[in-house]
């Protein structure tokens, strides 16, 4: 930072790396360490991938010095973030990479997982595809284990690739104390406080499915990993209904048991 | 305040026109004008009576009260049943009804008493009418999960009592409930929503076809001869959690190699997103009866029969709604002689 002074220098953006990370939008990224980028084992078969390869390495490592017009510039910085986020990709997955990525993650750089029962579990980036211009980027819930779509649109229009397949899974294997505790609390819909039939059968043959996992995994003496450790079967149902408050008979009023009476009738189980 | 009485717009379309308030719908004044609809609501506001005057834009009658005193202007207020508790609280006496002190306190006062009924309206058929409409046009935003790909969500609360929790979103795909993604909406009550409108909408428009995403036309279930169009647990099959099952599960993968159910990082949840290949698995009804076919037939046969009633009864219910909804678009219009029954 101390020798930010230099920059005036040079009439192009020096220190692009610094400048791409912070610039609006690239929030999920982190710097790419110099020697990364430096070392053409970690580029191999990029150069085929970017348009104006050695021009967008030199404007992403700062040492770019063509004297170019507006649009062959406005070219190469484009192929300079493709490049940059391809390399970002195979970065994150080193030792520095996952190290910076955590740092990231610990402090919620790429959001809260948006799903109530989550309570706010921090999220990971990820792709849906390795190969570029497929798919937009996508947020991970170690929690939920499931995948959930940025909320603003700049964030959206990320590639995917950028981030990769193996990323987020990667970053479990090697720092295993990360993973979340699971839990069985989930959401039951309801009306006037009866489970609707269809949801509740649906919420019984998942519960099954999960309690068929969990037996599974403690014959193999593995560690299923749910926060409500052993107590199986008695302790589903109390999640079940977890975000069931008994609603005192002065809540209930006229209006609402006329309506139950009503729903009821019809296909309420 | 003052100038929302005096403004061309009545308070309640201004409420819901304020930012944040895009889930809410402007409930109808015919049904909070309906005692019956607000019962067991004033011990629950403070100030009823004035926040209901100001919810209707009625301008309180205290012209001449300006210079009673306080014990008249009670002995006023207990003539009027209604609000004696809300009237007697301390420091929310009411001889200063309409100075600039009182007025954030009614007006706060205001939004409670419209959430609570807001909550009640909205399981009423014009209620759940309008909030269809606004479920079609995208107001209340889709569903952020990326395998239940854009479909419209509902808003819900997750209790019905104020000030517990504030709204959220339940995605009838994957039935599950989601933070709204704008904070805009960290400040409305759930309460004002209610436990009940995300269930009770998915009983009454049984027709919508749920894995519609947003940016397409809300559309009924298709109905051609070859489709399936069987009836399952009361929703039409295709409607169970459409956003669920096999190929709508994340399937975690290093370097394309899937990780391993064993492994300490391997998956635990999957059971969360899966569903049946063959959702009629789901029909516990008709298993029991089949199972138990040969132990008792008398029973059996019942519950067959009971069965097949049941399959054919919310089809018949959603088309006699349909039916009345196009000749009559909002039940609470009709007469008040018959005014609590049409609520129902």
């Amino acid at each position: 930072m101390d020798d930010f002074a230099s920059e005036s220098d040079s009439d192009y953006a020096s220190y692009w790396r610094d400048w791409f990370i912070s610039s609006r939008g690239n929030e999920y990224f982190c710097e790419i360490d110099e020697d990364y980028l430096t070392d053409r084992f970690n580029l191999t078969g990029l150069n085929t991938e970017v348009q104006y390869y050695q021009y967008a390495l030199d404007l992403v490592t700062d040492v770019f010095d063509l004297d170019c017009d507006d649009e062959m510039r406005e070219t190469i910085e484009k192929s300079a973030r493709h490049l940059y986020g391809l390399v970002h990709a195979r970065y994150i997955v080193t030792t520095r990479g996952l190290a910076k990525m955590l740092e990231k993650y610990k402090k919620g750089d790429f959001g809260k997982c948006p799903r109530v029962m989550c309570h706010s579990h921090p999220l990971l980036p990820m792709g849906l595809s390795d190969v570029p211009s497929t798919k937009p980027v996508k947020l991970y819930c170690a929690r939920c284990e499931d995948i959930y779509n940025p909320k603003s649109s700049r964030h959206a229009a990320i590639d995917g690739a950028y981030f990769g397949t193996s990323f987020h899974n990667i970053i479990f294997q090697v720092y295993p104390a990360l993973i979340p505790a699971k839990s069985a609390e989930r959401y039951v819909p309801r009306v006037y406080g009866f489970k609707l039939h269809h949801a509740a059968a649906l919420v019984r043959w998942q519960n099954t499915q999960r309690d068929d996992m969990r037996r599974r995994l403690r014959k193999m003496d593995v560690e299923s990993g749910f926060k409500d450790g052993d107590g199986e079967g008695e302790g589903d149902e109390d999640d079940e209904v977890e975000d069931d408050e008994e609603l005192g008979p002065d809540d209930f009023d006229a209006a609402e048991v006329g309506a139950i009476a009503q729903a009821t009738a019809g296909t309420v189980a | 305040m003052s100038t929302s009485s005096g403004a061309p717009e009545s308070w309640i379309s201004s409420f819901c026109a304020l930012l944040g308030h895009e889930y809410f719908a402007e409930v109808s004044e015919e049904f909070i004008e309906d005692d019956f609809n607000l019962t067991g609501l004033q011990t629950q506001v403070a100030m009823y009576k004035e926040a209901l005057e100001m919810i209707l834009d009625i301008e309180p009658e205290d012209d001449d009260e300006e210079d009673d005193d306080e014990d008249e202007d009670e002995e006023d207020v207990s003539g009027d049943a209604r609000d004696s508790l809300g009237a007697r609280a301390p420091g929310e006496r009411r001889h200063h009804s309409r100075i600039a002190s009182d007025n954030s306190v009614i007006e706060s006062s205001a939004e409670m008493l419209y959430g609570l009924i807001h909550q009640r309206f909205i399981c009423s058929r014009a209620g759940i009418q309008q909030m269809s409409e606004k479920y079609e046009l995208g107001h209340f935003g889709v569903c952020p999960r990326t395998n239940c790909n854009q479909t419209r969500t509902l808003p819900v609360g997750l209790s019905d009592i104020p000030g517990e929790d504030t709204v959220k979103l339940f995605c009838p795909s994957c039935l599950d409930v989601y933070v709204p993604p704008n904070s805009r909406f960290q400040t409305v009550d759930g309460a004002f929503f209610g436990r009940t409108f995300g269930g009770l909408f998915l009983l009454t428009f049984p027709e919508f076809d749920l894995s519609k995403s947003a940016t397409e036309g809300v559309t009924n279930l298709t109905r051609t001869p070859t489709d399936d169009n069987s009836m399952l647990n009361g929703v039409y099959a295709r409607n169970v959690a459409p956003g669920l099952g096999p190929g709508k599960i994340y399937q975690p993968k290093i370097y394309g190699f899937k990780v391993s159910e064993v492994a300490r990082s391997g998956p635990r949840m999957q059971w969360l997103r899966n569903k049946p290949t063959d959702v009629t698995v789901l029909d516990e009804a008709r298993h029991f009866a089949a199972d138990h076919a040969d132990s008792d037939d008398d029973e059996s046969m019942s519950l067959n029969s009971g069965r097949a009633a049941t399959r054919r009864r919310p089809q018949g219910n959603a088309r006699l709604r349909q039916q009345r909804q196009a000749q009559n678009g909002s039940p609470m219009t009709v007469e008040p002689a018959n005014g609590a029954e049409s609520e129902l």
